[in-house]
């Protein structure tokens, strides 16, 4: 395997106020292609601050991230937006799909910043609620869903412009048991056999024994990164 | 377009609060294009106005009459082309007062001094010889169905005839156009000699006199000849540009221009704060959901166009749906209406309409949409925004 996320000296201070917080403090990691990484430590440790510097979201204050070879610290706002078009998806511990969009077109949304033409978007997203096992929920609106069921949606929305890398935050936070492990199977499947690279931000060990790897943080600082 | 149906969902994620923004929208167009339209109509006097033709009339009053004896005196100011002359009738046609304007005129001098209504020859040549003929513009004789040969009875309101009735009967003896204004086509042209033989008083007097002159540019000119032809006489005149005149009697209305301009204003400011606050708090509401939009990878810009759309897509809805009422409504009481020349709306009234709906989107979206665009995705994810 080789590497596709290289994290050198990573640093983010925010600015609370007049207050200035350390959220990450020089976080050296390397991940593989095709890894499953689970990025685990108590509240505040730095976790979804690293996962939203890997998902392009947000800037370091210093230090470097370089995603297949391209380094996001000196991109700016819109081509790191076109980058994360291309190249993540994301999968939120609260869902975050269009309450006003049906699970069809809430998958469809990435693709309206591709070229496809409409009958190959409705294709694809088809294909993708398909993989996630919802093709017969195609039609219905968020609200009309279970949890695991707009997880699904979620999932078929990050996949759907087939991104190389997945980033997730808390995907079964919200779930119940059963259902947090027919998610988290389904993002193994994904990692498994579609060979997407997943990092995945957890409090749950049940859910970090889905990945391949955990990498431990505290208080902004990488303190372990071991074999799941 | 392949934008639309996400613009579209986000105008109607609260469907009543925005079919009712919707509705005060088109109330707003729906006034601004019946306010407009009359207006227009009696701005349209003005705008068609010739340059070359002067209008006297009585110094002190536009319902004053001036002796016709004044004619010969005026043709004989230098740079006077030719005279016709035109006095204010009123009436009634089928129990209301009339929908169009009556006006006793001589044919040969009326059709000479005005040329842009056109007479077929024939039909000018059987009026002149029909004491009691009139001519009506094509509009006017469509609205009613008249055709020529038929006969028409106005009752008059201040010319009742020597013989104590008030009915004035004539027989349409022409139907004449008027190519470049369908407006100047409203209006029923008889015989002044038939009108001045059989009226109870005021023999001998018209209401105004039409000069042309040879050159435009010597019309202030003329027009003072002509006043002073007539200074410290019983009938001082006052001879002004036909457009001066147009507006002076618009003017008897009271103010138009200045009354729509300050009911519109009214109307849109109203319109630009509740569409505002709609804007502003339907985006306030969508922001987790604009962060994940930029989240997958839509632009800044994208956003901002996604938030403008939505406000434009608001206004420029219940704009043309206002403006078709408008038009519907007009239609609807063009019997009313038509007496002061709306006809409709204009296509300069919807173009109109058009720009003001483009300006009113663009000050209701840009605040909402500027927010959304610097909107940072981390802070709104994480509902410090």
């Amino acid at each position: 395997m080789s590497t596709l996320i290289e994290i050198r000296g990573l640093t983010k201070v925010y600015q609370r106020g007049k207050q200035k917080v350390e959220a990450l403090h020089s976080v050296n990691l390397d991940i593989e292609r095709g890894d499953f990484v689970a990025l685990m430590g108590p509240s505040g440790s730095g976790k979804t601050t690293l996962l939203n510097l890997i998902g392009g979201l947000d800037s370091p204050t210093s230090g470097s991230i370089k995603i297949d070879g391209q380094a996001l610290e000196k991109m700016g706002s819109g081509a790191l937006a076109k980058w994360r078009a291309a190249h993540v998806g994301f999968v939120f511990q609260f869902y975050n799909l269009l309450p006003v969009l049906t699970a069809q077109r809430n998958v469809e949304l990435p693709l309206l910043l591709t070229r496809l033409s409409a009958a190959r978007r409705r294709q694809n997203a088809a294909v993708a609620l398909q993989l996630v096992g919802l093709a017969d929920r195609a039609n219905h609106k968020p609200r009309e869903l279970s949890g695991g069921q707009e997880q699904r949606v979620a999932i078929a929305r990050a996949i759907v412009s087939d991104p190389s890398l997945l980033v997730c935050d808390e995907p079964t936070g919200d779930l119940d048991r059963e259902t947090a492990d027919e998610i988290l199977g389904l993002l193994q499947t994904l990692n498994r056999e579609h060979g997407k690279t997943i990092v995945m931000v957890t409090h749950d060990p049940k859910a970090a024994e889905y990945a391949r790897r955990i990498v431990r943080l505290d208080k902004g600082t990488l303190v372990e990164s071991e074999a799941a | 377009m392949k934008y639309l149906h996400l613009v579209w969902a986000g105008l109607f994620r609260k469907k009543l609060r925005t079919l009712l923004t919707l509705l005060s929208v088109v109330v707003a167009f729906l006034l601004f294009g019946m306010l407009q339209s009359v207006n227009e109509a009696f701005r349209a006097g003005a705008d068609q106005a010739r340059a070359d033709r002067l209008v006297t009339n009585s110094r002190y009053s536009i319902i004053e009459m001036l002796p016709i004896g004044y004619l010969p005196r005026i043709e004989s100011v230098p740079g006077v082309r030719t005279v016709a002359f035109a006095s204010w009738f009123g009436g009634s046609y089928q129990d209301r007062p009339a929908q169009f304007a009556v006006f006793p005129v001589d044919p040969a001098r009326y059709l000479a001094a005005v040329p842009e209504i056109v007479l077929p020859s024939d039909q000018a040549e059987t009026w002149q010889r029909t004491r009691d003929g009139a001519i009506v513009g094509k509009s006017l004789a469509e609205r009613y169905g008249w055709q020529i040969g038929d006969r028409v009875t106005v009752v008059a309101d201040i010319w009742p005839k020597s013989d104590g009735s008030n009915d004035w009967n004539f027989e349409i003896v022409g139907v004449y156009t008027s190519p470049d204004s369908q407006q100047s086509e409203g209006a029923l042209l008889f015989q002044h000699e038939y009108f001045d033989e059989a009226r109870q008083f005021a023999r001998g007097t018209v209401g105004w006199f039409l000069v042309q002159v040879e050159d435009p540019d010597r019309a202030d000119e003329v027009a003072k000849a002509v006043d002073a032809l007539f200074a410290n006489s019983t009938n001082e005149t006052k001879t002004q540009t036909e457009k001066a005149f147009a507006q002076g009697f618009a003017r008897q209305f009271g103010d138009i221009g200045l009354i729509v301009t300050s009911i519109l204003g009214a109307v849109f400011f109203t319109i630009l704060v509740l569409t505002g606050n709609t804007m502003a708090q339907a985006v306030r509401e969508r922001i987790p959901e604009l962060a994940i939009l930029k989240t997958l990878g839509f632009s800044d810009r994208a956003v901002l166009g996604l938030v403008l759309a939505e406000a434009l897509l608001l206004i420029v809805l219940g704009g043309l749906l206002g403006l078709a009422l408008a038009a519907a409504a007009i239609s609807a009481v063009q019997a009313v209406l038509a007496g002061i020349g709306v006809q409709g709306v204009s296509l300069s009234v919807v173009l109109m309409g058009m720009a003001i709906m483009v300006v009113l989107g663009l000050c209701v979206g840009l605040p909402p949409a500027i927010r959304a665009m610097r909107l940072r995705v981390v802070d709104a994810l994480g509902g410090h925004q």
